[in-house]
């Protein structure tokens, strides 16, 4: 099976390592359980024993809390933390930075305390400490690639070289957009955007960043967030530019890249 | 005799417009909440040191980085040469510091003059950049009218201070070459030891002085006007950037503030706490709608804006055309601020549960917060470390708690969380992914 409850483990007896959050993208929207489905084999991989929540997990409360609707937020963070406490978690991970965020900065507040890595973090550390070894010569190999920094995990958190790491090890010729790191431009969807329609403007969002890497002559564009890959699809839709340029998640770029053994 | 009483005359009175400009500032920040500055100090007093006094923020873009910094310098070295004209104004004597000095006093003064000319250079480059070079954070709607009156008026008060100078050294200068009067030696400056013969070496004596006077007293009063006018200025910041550092949250960008208020309702209404029995029944109104609601955080930030743009420039709604703009926001507060403050001291409203009927939402429409992606670049982008981000999201919560209004494309977000514990209204089981 790709992936147990806590609730199962604990039948078994057992307690796991960590906790995956898969989030409500990774749950229900079709392209981000892609992600969700490769996070869940690369730990399978490593043997690492991860739970997920299943249908215990809610809503973080993330696009609540940015929307102004602080009452929602509340209950929703105060009947995960009830679930996580009772089962007396430790360690996360997030497939989102957006849950992310709200788990390791807000939740302490409301009395959750846990180590709260995000997936790009992990993959690095398996692949530094030698748990994940990735093939020589892999399918991004000199690919000409780019980095999108998710808003929540750049600038939010300031994680900038974790998610770049990981790309050094697929030996790809990263290509910076002018606009990275502290200076990254957001996809357009965080601050529950990703729910409502654009404000009148000239453009949307996501096109400026998607010419923004077209204009690196990428073939890939790497990013480590749900919202932020369908903006960035969207927007490479909207261009025509669907076919020739691909949106991963790092996850899936490591998922296809594992050593055999 | 009559110069020293003049100048006393006339510090006297820019003292006290002083006075009362910084104190209108200085209570008009005490109307907001008042609030603890958490975290270490050490930390705090990093940023000071890093952020407002070694303007470390500044240098992500080069250029404007290095002509600011010698304004800047310039204006904070020039404060050694302004005791010697205080001393001069008050006692009478005519470069008091030169003959204890030697040597040392030849080297400040040089040291100023230096700095004078690159800051003269940079500021004459700086009006360029504003008038002619039309960078585009220079132009946005928010900075017609008086916020770009007040950026050229600073520029064209620097250049004024720096002719001054040089009107003062210079003159001096010449007047020791032909030993006139009271004149000391003061060594050769960098600058004024050949640009003052060079100016002024073909004028009569009488000439001379009269050009030395007019710098002296140019100088010194426009130092003065600055003074008195900096409270109504954006270029408020060159004092309010130190405060404004130290009292910067220290916290994740992403984190944002608690409610405690509203936790401890939900947690009641979960059963996780009991009501207090002495709590009023009425709850009170939620996030911020005028400027008493606001934190004296936000208000000390909107009061050092120094409206560069640099936040609406990095905005990605404002990048793409949105009517959201980071800078409005701050400005739209230090207004309403000023207006408040102004209705009290008129007496046309009491301060005391004080309502003109007006709020920041006359100024800042639902279209401009609910643009946000909440995306921290313009937290990123301010060189003192002021955040527009926080009170956005403080206006949200009043709109979304208080008014019960906000999007309606949010309303089926809400119910599914609520309802469903998701963002979307799903049919299918959270896990479903897992059984394919």
């Amino acid at each position: 099976m790709l992936a147990k409850t806590y609730a199962e483990y604990q039948s078994e007896g057992k307690t796991p390592e960590i906790l995956f959050w898969v989030g409500c993208a990774g749950s229900f929207d079709a392209r981000a359980q892609k992600v969700t489905r490769a996070i869940c084999e690369i730990l399978n991989h490593v043997g690492m024993e991860f739970a997920i929540l299943g249908n215990e997990e809610r809503c973080t409360g993330d696009p609540a809390r940015r929307a102004g609707n602080e009452f929602l937020f509340q209950m929703t963070a105060m009947m995960n933390i009830e679930t996580l406490n009772m089962y007396g978690v430790k360690k996360i991970v997030t497939a989102c930075p957006h849950c992310f965020n709200i788990l390791k900065n807000e939740y302490p507040e409301l009395g959750g305390h846990y180590e709260v890595v995000h997936h790009t973090q992990l993959l690095q550390d398996l692949i530094h400490s030698g748990k994940l070894q990735l093939k020589g010569g892999g399918s991004f190999k000199g690919k000409r690639i780019t980095y999108h920094d998710s808003c929540y995990l750049g600038r939010a958190n300031e994680i900038y070289e974790a998610p770049r790491a990981v790309l050094e090890a697929l030996d790809t010729d990263l290509t910076e957009m002018k606009r990275s790191r502290k200076n990254g431009l957001c996809c357009g969807a965080g601050g529950a955007q990703m729910w409502k329609e654009d404000e009148p403007g000239d453009k949307r969002i996501n096109t400026e960043r998607v010419e923004e890497a077209l204009s690196t002559g990428t073939e890939v564009i790497a990013a480590n967030c749900p919202f932020c890959i369908t903006m960035l699809q969207d927007g490479l839709k909207a261009k025509e530019k669907n076919e020739q340029v691909m949106v991963y998640d790092l996850s899936e770029m490591i998922l296809n890249n594992i050593q055999d053994s | 005799m009559l110069q020293s009483i003049l100048f006393i005359a006339v510090l006297s009175a820019s003292g006290w417009f002083a006075w009362k400009g910084y104190g209108r500032v200085w209570q008009n920040i005490r109307r907001g909440k008042s609030v603890s500055a958490a975290g270490s100090s050490a930390a705090r007093w990093r940023n000071v040191l890093l952020v407002a006094f070694g303007q470390k923020k500044m240098f992500k873009n080069l250029l404007p980085a290095v002509l600011h910094l010698f304004i800047y310098v310039a204006f904070v070295i020039t404060q050694i040469e302004l005791i010697e004209i205080m001393v001069d104004g008050l006692s009478g004597h005519h470069r008091f510091f030169a003959p204890h000095l030697g040597g040392f006093y030849t080297f400040v003064i040089s040291f100023i003059e230096i700095l004078s000319v690159l800051a003269f250079f940079a500021t004459l480059i700086f009006l360029a950049r504003r008038n002619l070079l039309r960078v585009p954070r220079f132009h946005k709607p928010e900075m017609k009218g008086w916020p770009f009156r007040d950026a050229n008026l600073i520029l064209l008060g620097e250049i004024i201070l720096i002719v001054g100078i040089f009107c003062m050294n210079g003159g001096d200068k010449v007047l020791q070459s032909r030993s006139v009067g009271h004149y000391a030696l003061t060594g050769d400056f960098a600058i004024s030891s050949w640009l003052g013969p060079a100016l002024f070496g073909s004028l009569p004596d009488q000439a001379v002085i009269a050009v030395e006077r007019f710098g002296w007293w140019l100088h010194i009063l426009t130092v003065f006007g600055f003074l008195v006018y900096l409270p109504y200025s954006k270029h408020l910041h060159i004092l309010l950037a130190f405060p404004n550092t130290w009292y910067a949250r220290l916290t994740p960008k992403g984190q944002l503030a608690n409610m405690p208020d509203i936790q401890k309702e939900v947690r009641i209404m979960m059963g996780l706490e009991q009501p207090d029995p002495e709590a009023p029944a009425e709850l009170p109104e939620f996030g911020a709608n005028d400027i008493f609601s606001l934190s004296r955080t936000n208000l000390l930030q909107a009061y050092s804006c120094t409206e560069c743009g640099r936040c609406t420039a990095a905005c990605p709604a404002n990048l793409t055309g949105k009517k959201l703009s980071p800078r409005k926001i701050m400005m739209d507060v230090r207004d309403r601020t000023e207006e408040v403050g102004r209705n009290i001291s008129a007496g046309t409203y009491p301060a005391a549960e004080y309502n003109d009927g007006k709020s920041l939402f006359d100024r800042i429409s639902p279209e401009e917060l609910h643009a946000c992606t909440t995306c921290n670049a313009c937290v990123e982008a301010c060189p003192i470390l002021i955040n527009p981000l926080d009170i956005i999201l403080q206006l949200r919560r009043y709109e979304i708690l208080t008014q019960s209004a906000g999007p309606a494309d949010w309303l089926p977000m809400f119910n599914s969380i609520e309802n469903n514990g998701a963002a979307w209204a799903m049919s299918e089981d959270r896990d479903a992914w897992r059984q394919e």
